[in-house]
């Protein structure tokens, strides 16, 4: 149960009732399309990149709670991040989301310090079936950054 | 013949675990079914006292696999009520069936201006089949489509017969919304116009009694896993003077009864269709099934589900904002739905957290969800091992969902 309330904190339900930056950039530079076959997740990501700077950010598309809160959250981080600032934040993310380091035997880790306000997610790392809702948002930011064209998979 | 829940609970050693610190509520049948013990018990026994291949050994255990593997063949045959014994064809599934069928028989008849009909209720294995016979052979994919209560429009489904049809595939019952489909009208109507009809019974066969002959399809095709079998294990059931016309799906070792360089001599039914070495295993675990499912009395049985059935229906009206997605007269025990405010993942998320395995998602039945415009649903699929507790636990658990969310 505590796992579960981990999972679903209050930030978590905020985003999904509020998520933040909903809309569409019309004028946008670079933009990417997500979808989870798995679950029918599909989101659309809309950034205006200008001399390496994310001026704007924000998303639309529809999915479960923790996919659209994770959307949500990232599009309020990228906020006048640099391209480069935007990519360490993305590896940042999916290496704690994906487990690809062992951050548990990092002594003093602490993923708010690490992730700021993105640290309300870092415990669907404990549900794996859901770690892929969560980085969706990521690996579409990816995709939209190095200009990927087909639509972005989990699968 | 017996009913009893409690013993038949018994016979199934998954179902008496716990799950997240609670006891395993299993409500993903549909899905696949679990096995019960002498399933279990037939493939070890098999492994460890019979195993060698089978139709080419001279050696007693070669001898004796194939008695059991042909065996068996004689227990579809009268379980699905075939006239001949040849005309059941072990596959590895519903999908392989389906796919033979798309290959041998139905890509040699069709061409541009042809059409094959399905239904808006089919799950991805029987229309991705017959899409790619379309792409092969240029004849065009027409679906019946369904009413707002999943149902197929019978009247729809007839105007799309014509002389232009040349092939009819349909589910038996749908595994998104548990539909049972009017298969014997459907199937007279397209008889009607010469039209042989394909019936996917990967739903029904656990829940409804098969007699292909009464229903008068040209082809049955079935998975064991959703019939208490293991995986990996199928059947294709066809008549028989269709079988014999058709090329075989797969060539190798086993189909042949002659090779040469110049020439090869197929095997006769059913093993022209069986190259290779087939999933022995697999075989006598699909007999153990069938022998477990005769031990039951299945009017019992399919009164219990559809009391089940009926039972979570009833329940699940008393939680706000779910939506029952599926609402047929007829249905094989299966409740999809959908809630207003929270995605089916995160309601599979969070049932699993109290021991309850459910299916979140699009269930391989795409169209099906963009239909009722929901991106996914979460389905409860019973078997005659669950109970009217695992429906409380379940409705207890959704009552949890909305508590998580602050609703």
């Amino acid at each position: 149960m505590s796992e579960l309330r981990e999972l679903y904190q209050e930030v978590i339900l905020d985003h999904n009732r509020n998520p933040r930056n909903h809309r569409i950039i019309s004028d946008a530079n670079l933009h990417a399309c997500g979808f989870n076959p798995l679950c029918g997740d599909k989101l659309t990501l809309y950034l205006c990149v200008h001399n390496g700077l994310i001026d704007d950010v924000s998303f639309i598309g529809c999915g479960c709670a923790i996919s659209q809160a994770s959307a949500s959250l990232m599009t309020e981080a990228l906020h006048g991040k640099t391209v480069a600032e935007a990519h360490a934040l993305f590896v940042q993310f999916y290496t704690v989301l994906t487990g690809t380091t062992d951050l548990d035997d990092a002594i003093d880790f602490d993923p708010v310090e690490h992730l700021g306000k993105l640290g309300v997610l870092v415990g669907i790392r404990e549900f794996p079936a859901r770690v892929k809702c969560a980085t969706l948002a990521w690996r579409t930011l990816e995709a939209a950054l190095n200009k990927t064209p087909q639509v972005i998979s989990t699968e | 013949m017996l009913c009893d829940l409690e013993k038949i609970w018994q016979d199934f050693p998954i179902l008496q675990q716990r799950v997240n610190n609670h006891p395993l509520v299993y409500l993903d049948n549909a899905a696949t079914t679990q096995k019960p013990k002498s399933v279990i018990a037939a493939m070890t026994r098999y492994y460890q006292e019979d195993n060698a291949n089978v139709h080419r050994g001279l050696h007693a255990l070669s001898v004796r696999a194939t008695e059991h593997y042909e065996a068996v063949r004689e227990r579809v045959r009268a379980f699905i009520n075939s006239k001949d014994i040849r005309e059941c064809i072990f596959v590895r599934g519903t999908t392989e069936a389906i796919n033979l069928v798309a290959e041998s028989f139905v890509v040699p008849r069709v061409q541009a201006g042809d059409e094959i009909l399905i239904t808006h209720l089919e799950h991805h294995s029987n229309i991705i089949p017959w899409q790619m016979v379309c792409k092969k052979t240029g004849a065009t994919l027409q679906v019946a489509p369904i009413s707002t209560t999943g149902e197929v429009l019978i009247e729809e489904f007839a105007k799309k017969l014509s002389a232009r049809t040349k092939f009819v595939a349909i589910s038996y019952a749908s595994n998104a919304l548990g539909t049972i489909n009017p298969v014997k009208r459907m199937i007279d109507m397209a008889h009607s116009y010469g039209i042989p009809v394909l019936l996917d019974g990967a739903q029904a066969t656990a829940h409804l009694p098969i007699d292909v002959q009464a229903l008068g399809c040209d082809f049955y095709a079935f998975s064991g896993h959703k019939m208490y079998g293991p995986t990996g294990i199928g059947v294709l059931w066809g008549r028989f003077e269709l079988l014999e016309e058709m090329e075989p799906y797969q060539g190798g070792g086993e189909m042949i009864t002659y090779v040469s360089f110049a020439k090869t001599i197929y095997a006769p039914l059913p093993y022209k269709f069986e190259a290779g070495t087939p999933n022995i295993a697999g075989v006598i675990g699909l007999g153990a099934a069938m022998d477990y499912l005769s031990t039951l009395d299945m009017h019992a049985i399919a009164a219990h589900e559809m009391h089940l059935l009926d039972y979570a229906r009833a329940a699940m009206q008393s939680i706000p904002q779910i939506r029952i997605i599926g609402t047929a007269e007829y249905k094989v025990p299966i409740i999809s739905f959908v809630h207003d405010a929270i995605h089916a993942h995160d309601i599979g998320t969070i049932l699993d957290t109290e021991g309850i395995a459910v299916r979140s998602g699009h269930h391989c039945a795409i169209p099906v969800m963009e239909f009722f415009n929901v991106p996914a649903t979460t389905r409860l699929s019973l078997s005659f091992y669950n109970t009217e507790h695992d429906i409380d636990c379940c409705i207890a658990a959704l009552h949890k969902v909305a508590a998580v969310f602050k609703l």
